[in-house]
């Protein structure tokens, strides 16, 4: 066995809906006329019941397609906009991948290269011999409406597996500085960045920061820019990354797509999503540099091993799974930027007991079900006695995770009564493959997509808010397999 | 077996309250007008009452806990009083209880009472709910027509009925009890519609659209019962009795099961109904029944209720309703007063509601809207929660000597 440092796996998450630019630009010109240059292509924007914590989870299933999940020793969830300052952001992640407990959690946070920092200590602690680390970044990005942030970001997800074994990649190095260069803050607590003059971010941080870094590390690395494959530099700006490799003496042809005009710039997440995008069709031998900067510049080196992983959704197929959306005012809505009057059925108080979440938090979190050792048969949730109409045994059930599992429309409706921030409500009986019912939200579909015996797959996702103490009710939803 | 309440116990008198958007009265005002038409139907005084069964459905949004409420408004002789809540089944629920206590010789006269206040909510349609911790952790927590209308769904599917042909038959239910609501004046909807308006409604919970789905209104009924004995003892000649009541619940089979109920049914009314029809001694339901009162929550739900209580063959409902079979002047009328979906859905007291058309219709005292054929036994199918998971009522009266 190879005991070579660096990427076992890798996976993407990119929301379905692309919010078109124009759409922006077309509500908010009368005020922001200026951004007309930015109104062009479109970027991913997450549905009302995803977050940082719900990206994160969907990428790092990705990233364990075809991985023996007992093998996994650390989750780390990188991101500025983790939902919970005092609740563990990647322990809740680590519960939705029905990880063992014996599984250690971090949450790295408080600048936009967390994802890339946290990855340096992954890969540090994997050279060490650790268990592997999964290494996720995700961000779900909050602008103000006609900010130039607003035209430029968008939300996404990627994880990364660290370790030592049969590497895609192949850590070499790496190399940071830490500089306090204020481009833009946020306060704790607060919703919006405050962001300084582009033209003095783009020439004295991006460029002069980033250029003396990479410069620094491919030396201290031994590595010659010429013989860079792939340049990621994780800014969408148009021109910076290209500026970056001339100035560093990396070939023009190198610099990898920064997702700018189909994704925007998912902050944290980005410089992980564009590797995941270059490891998708890295060569053998190829070079990869990625970047990462915030307050100073991370710099980690990559070698392609050319060892192919089994099918996946990744950057491609995410960057697939897309539905064009002009409805600018749903989206605003769905990020709290927009007060629209939900109703009395919006009133219900969603106060989630904390002993009860806990008893349940294989099912709840994890979806897992039970199977009857004498019968069979799988039902979810688990209970002391089986459904089985004939044989109601007693005590007999063993954990049954059904996330990964396929599922099937048995009855649905769309229900436009009930209060949900995306009506219709599309909901109904599921069978799984090989047992198990319950009635499940259907999510991210289409009006034509919802038919009985669709075939679907679970997803982990936001059930409901508790607005009065602010906590988040997360579940699993079907979505259509296509 | 047990050998069950057929004939044990009769319906000394009724009252039922104008449903509706009641803006002028509280829950214990409702109360006192169901009462006061069922004692004096009964002929009898309040102190004479031995034990009382009280039916809400939305306790907390209502009269509050307890029984008391009922012994309150009625001055009742600080009798038992229980309340009873069962989904939408309560009214038929607080029927039993009293039945029962007569049945058992603890009570001479039992005292069965449904109300609810909804338009002190504020919505329309019901109000939303928690259904306990744990499931609001893992369930959906839809509106009532969201979870209904996917019987819809699987009704297409499983006996291939084009969308189409099903929605125009869900509109004849609905067309139907307009008619029938029309000529009734304690009715919450008292107006005809066409077909035209029904298909063309606002959609609501594909496919339901607004008319496929029942009022919600504020009303309340009454049933006072005893023994047949007492009864003739009373003075009574005409006597409507039980000749069943069976109540049937989830167990969890149909929303857990995989691969077992298709959705496109009700398994609890099939249960209740096998055993209902066995303790009247009915063997062929589509020939006996004179009458049916349903629970018409939805057009569809009406529909397959028709198959699940063995009226019309399984996966042919929709053709008897298109034929006019339910019709007020059909084989078998269904919701002859309206119906839940005209003379409104009080929750708490709809059970009794159905039950008290019954009984005017069997006495020939339903005015403009008695049916011509005289009836002699009536059905009554008072159902709560969602198809994946209920409870569902039936109640069978007929004439004593039926």
């Amino acid at each position: 066995m190879s005991t070579d440092t660096g990427i076992l796996s890798f996976g993407a998450y990119i929301p379905r809906k692309r919010l078109q630019r124009a759409a922006i630009h077309a509500t908010n010109k009368w005020f922001a006329g200026g951004l007309g240059g930015l109104a062009k292509g479109e970027k991913a924007i997450a549905n009302w019941d995803e977050d940082t914590i719900t990206m994160a989870v969907e990428a790092a299933r990705d990233a364990l397609e075809g991985v023996d999940r007992a093998t996994v020793g650390t989750v780390t969830l990188a991101s500025t906009t983790h939902p919970f300052a005092d609740r563990s952001n990647a322990g809740v992640v680590k519960e939705a991948l029905t990880l063992a407990d014996a599984t250690a959690v971090g949450d790295h946070n408080g600048s936009m290269r967390a994802g890339t920092s946290a990855l340096i200590q992954a890969l540090a602690a994997a050279k060490g011999g650790a268990a592997p680390t999964l290494a996720i970044a995700s961000e779900l990005r909050l602008s103000k409406p006609a900010s130039e942030a607003e035209m430029v970001q968008g939300d996404a997800a990627a994880a990364l597996l660290v370790g030592q074994g049969e590497v895609v990649a192949r850590f070499l190095g790496s190399h940071s500085t830490s500089i306090d260069f204020v481009d833009h803050f946020r306060a704790t607590g607060e919703d919006f960045d405050y962001t300084w003059e582009s033209r003095w971010i783009r020439d004295e941080g991006y460029t002069a920061l980033t250029v003396a870094a990479v410069k620094e590390g491919l030396a201290k690395l031994g590595v010659a820019p010429g013989d860079v494959a792939r340049f990621i530099m994780p800014i969408t700006l148009k021109g910076v990354a290209d500026g970056i490799a001339k100035k560093a003496g990396i070939k023009p042809e190198a610099v990898a797509d920064t997702l700018g005009a189909t994704v925007g710039d998912s902050g944290v997440a980005h410089p992980l999503l564009l590797l995941v995008a270059a490891l998708e069709t890295a060569a053998e031998g190829d070079r990869i540099v990625v970047t990462g900067f915030g307050q100073g510049v991370d710099v980690l080196v990559f070698e392609a091993t050319g060892k192919a992983l089994s099918p996946r959704r990744g950057v491609a197929g995410s960057l697939a799974r897309r539905a064009a959306d002009e409805n600018y005012a749903r989206w605003l809505f769905h990020r709290g930027n927009l007060a629209l009057d939900r109703g009395m059925r919006a009133e219900i108080d969603e106060k989630q007991p904390g002993t009860t979440l806990y008893r349940n938090r294989k099912a709840v979190l994890g979806l897992v079900g039970g199977r009857c050792t004498k019968t069979g048969t799988v039902q979810f949730p688990k209970s002391d006695i089986s459904v089985n109409p004939n044989d109601h045994a007693a005590h007999t059930q063993e954990d049954y995770p059904l996330a990964e599992k396929r599922a099937r429309i048995v009855t649905y409706t769309a229900d436009s009564l009930t209060y949900s921030p995306a009506p219709p409500s599309y909901y109904g009986l599921i069978d799984f493959e090989g047992g198990g019912r319950m009635m499940a939200e259907i999510t991210d579909c289409d009006a034509s997509e919802v038919e009985v015996g669709r075939e679907l797959t679970m997803m982990f996702r936001i059930k409901a808010f508790d607005e009065r103490r602010d906590f988040i009710k997360y579940f699993w939803k079907a979505v259509p397999v296509r | 077996m047990a050998s069950g309440i057929k004939d044990k116990v009769a319906i000394l008198g009724m009252g039922c309250a104008k449903f509706g958007e009641r803006w002028d009265k509280d829950a214990d005002q409702l109360m006192v007008e169901a009462f006061e038409e069922a004692v004096t139907d009964a002929g009898i005084e309040t102190s004479q009452i031995d034990a009382a069964w009280l039916g809400v459905g939305f306790d907390a949004m209502n009269i509050g806990p307890s029984g008391i409420p009922l012994s309150m408004a009625l001055r009742l002789p600080n009798c038992g009083v229980t309340k009873v809540e069962n989904y939408c089944a309560s009214g038929t629920e607080s029927f039993r209880g009293a039945v029962y206590a007569v049945a058992s010789g603890a009570a001479d006269i039992a005292l069965a009472l449904g109300v609810e206040k909804l338009k002190d909510t504020g919505y329309g349609g019901l109000p939303v709910r928690s259904r306990g911790t744990t499931f609001d952790m893992i369930g959906i927590t839809g509106s009532a027509p969201g979870n209904f209308a996917q019987l819809a769904s699987a009704y297409r599917k499983v006996h291939g009925v084009e969308a189409a042909d099903l929605k125009r038959a869900m509109a004849h239910v609905s067309v139907k009890s307009h008619a029938n609501g029309s000529k009734n004046p304690k009715a919450h909807l008292q107006k005809a519609v066409d077909m035209d308006t029904v298909l063309n409604a606002p959609m609501i919970a594909e496919p339901l659209g607004l008319f496929d789905c029942c009022g919600v209104s504020d009303g309340a009924a009454c049933a006072i019962v005893t023994t047949p004995e007492i009864a003739r003892s009373l003075g009574k000649h005409d006597l409507v009795t039980v000749k069943a009541l069976q109540i049937a619940t989830s167990n969890g089979w149909e929303l857990q099961q995989g691969g077992g109920w298709n959705g496109s049914f009700f398994h609890t009314t099939r249960v209740a109904a096998q055993k209902a029809y066995k303790e009247a001694g009915v063997t062929d339901p589509r020939s006996q029944i004179s009458l049916s009162e349903v629970h018409d929550c939805f057009s569809i739900t009406e529909l397959v209720t028709m198959e699940d209580l063995y009226l019309s063959k399984e996966g042919e409902a929709w053709k008897d309703v298109l034929d006019g079979f339910f019709d007020a002047d059909g084989q078998i009328p269904c919701q002859i007063d309206g119906g839940l979906k005209c003379f409104g859905h009080p929750i708490g007291a709809s059970g009794l509601r159905m039950i008290y058309e019954n009984y005017l219709q069997l006495l020939g005292r339903a005015g403009a809207r008695q049916r011509q054929t005289p009836p002699s036994l009536a059905l009554s199918h008072n159902l709560g929660g969602m198809p994946s998971q209920n409870v569902s009522a039936i109640a069978i009266v007929g004439l004593a000597d039926a």
